[in-house]
């Protein structure tokens, strides 16, 4: 599906149904730079991150088995052109099964798991694909008296230009929560809501073993071509 | 464009575990020749400052990275070395200058600035990028000496707000 070159789906700074944005939404007019400047300006060089081959299997970092549904979460990093952007870092982040971060900064309303920390790193190949093995999500209030949020896992990407360092969210398709949830209702159009979706996969999900896990597809697509465009594009 | 992007959502305040690391808010060593430090708080529009666990930075510029964090009066701290004058696409040389992305709970998606150099007034004058920022807010990208380092504040709105681009 063609989609204009310009169109974003960003959620807007403001969104006053999630309370947090209202003072911190920018309020003035954003400053343009003709386009191509920043498309062709590189991003943040993130070598420096360690990453261990280790580091995509969050059920494999403490002595126990974690508590929870195992799942795999695996996909590609794409341009906006369709193609795979390799050698790019991704960044996870997560609540336990119960609903709890390892953070100390958690509110600590919901249990802590030993066996599970919940951050995760990995570096597409050179088809832009990747994979993690991981605990499902649970949903947890931010505040109590709060709607639950959606399970969701945080997601942090480089790319190699500028206008394609991304931080969101996946969330699991057919959580009843999406509804209500301000953050993820912020994103005008549906389409980008779809897009933050991960999607079961029936015929990748193995069976027969206690360690079988659910098995979810998601892509995620970065703004721009990774490719420098010609001069006369 | 033949995909939708993937949409940013707010990176939350609960990052930290998974995030920092050991140095991850100095892109040189802080006793390098020419490094500088360079701190700054980062403010809401009413002024309050975004304090720890909130407040997220990444301040590149060429092979240089850093990414730091507010602490509990919402400062945040990085070590950089100041970088050579580097050109846009179009040929034109901007002034040394440094790349920033700020997240936080609250921020749908990143806040990208740049920070100038205090010492460089004449190729301030002249970069083809501060000529696109109304004349009376160009100051507000430029950082100010404070004792050995530079102070760089960030106001994410409301009165002297730090002007963002869009990307």
């Amino acid at each position: 599906m063609a989609v204009a070159e310009d169109q974003d789906f960003n959620p807007p700074y403001l969104h006053p149904a999630y309370e947090a944005t209202v003072l911190r939404a920018p309020s003035k007019r954003l400053i343009e730079v003709p386009r191509h400047w920043f498309h062709h300006s590189s991003g943040p060089v993130w070598g420096r991150v360690p990453v261990r081959p280790t580091d995509n299997d969050l059920t494999r970092q403490h002595v126990g088995r974690p508590i929870g549904q195992t799942i795999t979460l695996s996909g590609r990093v794409l341009d906006s052109d369709g193609r795979g952007v390799p050698n790019t870092l991704i960044e996870i982040w997560q609540t336990n099964a119960s609903g709890a971060y390892v953070d100390p900064a958690d509110p600590g309303f919901m249990s802590l798991d030993p066996n599970f920390t919940g951050a995760g790193r990995t570096v597409t190949d050179s088809q832009g694909r990747y994979h993690f093995r991981t605990i499902k999500p649970a949903a947890y209030p931010g505040d109590l008296g709060a709607l639950f949020r959606p399970a969701h896992i945080h997601t942090s990407l480089f790319g190699p230009l500028l206008a394609m360092r991304l931080v969101t969210q996946c969330y699991f398709e057919g959580d009843p929560l999406q509804d209500r949830d301000p953050i993820l209702q912020s994103i005008p159009d549906p389409r980008g809501i779809e897009r933050l979706l991960a999607r079961f996969n029936s015929a990748g999900t193995e069976v027969g073993d206690v360690d079988s896990a659910l098995a979810y597809d998601w892509d995620i697509v970065l703004r721009g071509p990774a490719a420098t465009p010609m001069e006369n594009d | 464009m033949l995909e939708i992007p993937s949409p940013s959502q707010t990176m939350g305040p609960l990052y930290g575990f998974a995030l920092m690391f050991e140095g991850s808010n100095e892109a040189v060593a802080p006793d390098s020749h020419g490094a500088v430090r360079i701190e700054g708080l980062i403010l809401d529009g009413a002024g309050v400052p975004l304090s720890w666990p909130e407040g997220f930075i990444e301040i590149w510029q060429g092979e240089q990275w850093a990414r730091g964090r507010t602490n509990e009066d919402g400062v945040y701290s990085v070590v950089v070395r100041k970088p050579a004058p580097n050109p846009t696409p179009d040929g034109t040389v901007q002034a040394p200058h440094l790349n920033v992305m700020v997240f936080a709970r609250g921020l749908l998606k990143q806040v990208f600035t740049r920070i100038y150099f205090p010492d460089e007034p004449e190729a301030n004058a002249a970069d083809p990028v501060l000529e696109l920022v109304p004349p009376d807010d160009r100051h507000l990208l430029v950082a100010s000496q404070e004792g050995e380092g530079l102070r760089f504040d960030i106001r994410l709105q409301g009165e002297n707000e730090t002007p963002f681009f869009a990307f």
